[in-house]
């Protein structure tokens, strides 16, 4: 009828309507002020950050600990165990966000978004920039309930800070694969019972909770190259002393390699959703 | 489609894309399919700047789709459609700028308070925090939020729910709002506070489409409506004209002694009442029915046959339902009984 009238805005140059980086923060700041008001609305989601660390770490000392090292020794078990755990914890905490991701759309709500001029992408920064803080949260209640148990760190803090950053950058990497998850089945329920069943085998076949050498060979082949043994022992070494570098190169490199991988498919997964 | 009555305010703001009384909505061979279904199958319409289009349809007519193809949440298949001058596929950033969106379900944060929800979505609108907050204390004063405004919204009713979901499509003032059915399963109180809102969005220069089964809510908001089924226009036009094709309310009378029925009909054919153009005997039903557009005939009608001497055991008036609008304006209804009557012919030529 008058599509004469329409010209004028068709002429517009192609960047016209991209976000700007200062836009873009401000939208992954109000994205992750939901998540936290999430949080707040619903605290039993912190459990995993909160309980977990504490219940894991009481069990393991006092049911395994006296077996492990000897009846009174079980200092001896804490100071091999927390560094382990800190390792399984970005694990079971990156969990949430495939969970959390799977949500979104199951309810209107990322239709809204959708709608917005924001980048699309703010939704999953926001989800990852949060979760971060949970893992550290976890990470210093860790470390925390392990000092007042007498734990002790043969090193210098630089070395603890090191290895809860690597820590943190492993469970980061892990994200994209729960978010892969989170987008590719169809309920929460769903992505946290296949999430259990692969997270089950990699936590206890590592070195988190025993050294691998009393294992049978063929578990112990596995553990070498399970990144949660890589992890551990990076850890653990930075924490009480022992050679690092192979253990943090492998970890760090599990780490690209994991989100090079799973990076791509998610956020494009996440486009064509979107 | 014709240029129809020309009412509701145009804009003369040229930071809106579309010239001032040029179309704001421009849909032209809109095609969408999922697989094998073609939920739209080459819509045209158009909706003028500053006014309201009402997409009239039945379930699975395609109405969804179309709203989700016009606000980017899917592309379509082919043809074009451009919003406040922004192509859907070319233009999708600065599109999403000038839309908001109410679907037929909430798409609020249900953890999240209503005041949480909307300051949020100011926020992503790249609002001030200050203008965040008091925009969406404003928005939840016009829905009556304001004393839910602390609750999660998953604890509001359905209704409280609907109408949070509309405050968080109109706090960025956007210049084309789509509404997917915005009043379906809301009671009659909330219905016009929800019309309310439109009318005045509206009176401030938004253009509006919207989606309902509802006669009624199209006709107290719509400007102009268009008729779509199965994925196609079927009939577009002013409210007027297009209540003017379907006529206006049907006379039921129910005749106390049934076999009276045809002598009724007949009585009220010969009398020729002002503007009454006929009576039809139902005998399926044994009712008579008088189409009339006026209170002044219903009386007539019923003086009339008070005069003759007819007894009538029940009497009652019927609004065209959707389902008799698309009737009317498909033609079916006048198509079907000649089909049955070419069905008949058929069967007998077999019989013969």
């Amino acid at each position: 009828m008058s599509a004469a009238t329409l010209s004028a805005p068709a002429a517009a140059p192609a960047r016209e309507g991209r976000i700007g980086l200062r836009a873009n923060l401000r939208h992954i700041g109000a994205l992750a002020r939901r998540n936290l008001l999430q949080i707040k609305a619903d605290p039993e989601s912190m459990f995993d950050a909160v309980i977990m660390p504490i219940i894991f770490i009481l069990l393991f000392t006092y049911v395994f600990g006296g077996s492990m090292a000897g009846k009174g020794n079980e200092q001896d078990y804490l100071n091999y165990l927390v560094p382990g755990l800190m390792a399984m914890q970005g694990m079971n905490i990156a969990m949430a966000v495939g969970t959390g991701v799977n949500d979104d759309f199951k309810k209107g709500v990322m239709d809204r978004f959708r709608t917005m001029p924001i980048a699309r992408s703010s939704v999953l920064i926001a989800k990852i920039v949060v979760e971060i803080g949970r893992m550290l949260v976890a990470t210093a209640i860790l470390l925390g309930m392990g000092f007042a148990l007498g734990l002790s760190i043969t090193t210098t803090p630089l070395h603890l800070l090191a290895a809860v950053a690597l820590s943190v950058a492993f469970g980061a990497s892990l994200m994209w694969v729960f978010i892969l998850l989170g987008l590719s089945l169809k309920t929460p329920q769903a992505v946290q019972g296949i999430a259990m069943l692969v997270l089950m085998p990699l936590q206890f076949g590592s070195s988190i909770f025993a050294p691998t050498a009393k294992m049978p060979g063929w578990l112990e082949g596995f553990t070498k190259y399970n990144p949660l043994s890589n992890l551990a022992d990076a850890a653990r070494n930075l924490m009480r002393g022992g050679p690092v570098a192979h253990s943090v190169w492998m970890t760090l490199a599990w780490a690209v390699a994991i989100t090079l991988v799973t990076a791509p498919l998610a956020v494009s997964k996440f486009r064509k959703k979107t | 489609m014709g240029a129809g009555t020309v009412v509701g305010m145009t804009r003369n703001d040229t930071t809106r894309g579309a010239g001032s009384g040029g179309n704001a909505v421009e849909v032209r061979g809109l095609v969408k399919h999922f697989g094998a279904t073609k939920a739209l199958n080459g819509v045209d319409l158009d909706v003028r700047e500053g006014t309201v289009l009402g997409v009239l349809g039945p379930n699975g007519a395609g109405k969804t789709t179309l709203v989700r193809c016009l606000s980017t949440l899917l592309r379509p298949d082919a043809g074009t459609a451009r919003v406040a001058g922004y192509d859907v596929l070319a233009q999708p950033r600065q599109l999403r700028r000038v839309i908001g969106l109410t679907g037929q379900y909430a798409s609020v944060d249900e953890k999240l308070s209503g005041f949480e929800n909307l300051y949020m979505i100011g926020r992503l609108l790249d609002l001030s925090r200050k203008d965040a907050r008091r925009r969406g204390e404003e928005m939840l004063e016009r829905f009556s939020l304001t004393e839910a405004a602390k609750r999660p919204a998953g604890q509001y009713s359905g209704g409280m729910r609907r109408r949070l979901d509309l405050a968080a499509s109109m706090i960025g003032r956007p210049a084309v709002l789509y509404l997917d059915e915005p009043t379906t399963g809301l009671d009659p109180r909330t219905r016009n506070e929800v019309w309310e809102e439109v009318q005045r969005m509206v009176a401030e220069g938004a253009t509006v489409l919207l989606t309902t089964q509802y006669m009624e809510e199209a006709e107290q908001l719509a400007h102009e409506l268009t008729v779509i089924d199965r994925g196609q226009v079927i009939a577009g036009g002013g409210v007027d004209e297009l209540k003017a094709k379907v006529g206006g309310r049907t006379l039921q009378i129910r005749p106390a002694d049934r076999t009276e029925l045809h002598r009724m009909a007949g009585a009220l054919a010969q009398a020729q009442l002002d503007g009454i153009g006929g009576a039809v005997a139902d005998e399926a039903e044994g009712v008579v029915n008088v189409p009339i557009i006026s209170d002044e005939q219903l009386t007539a009608v019923v003086a009339l046959l008070g005069s003759r001497g007819f007894a009538i055991s029940d009497i009652s008036t019927h609004l065209p339902s959707l389902d008799e609008v698309f009737l009317a304006v498909t033609g079916q209804k006048a198509s079907a009984p000649q089909q049955d009557a070419a069905d008949t012919d058929a069967l007998q030529e077999v019989a013969a």
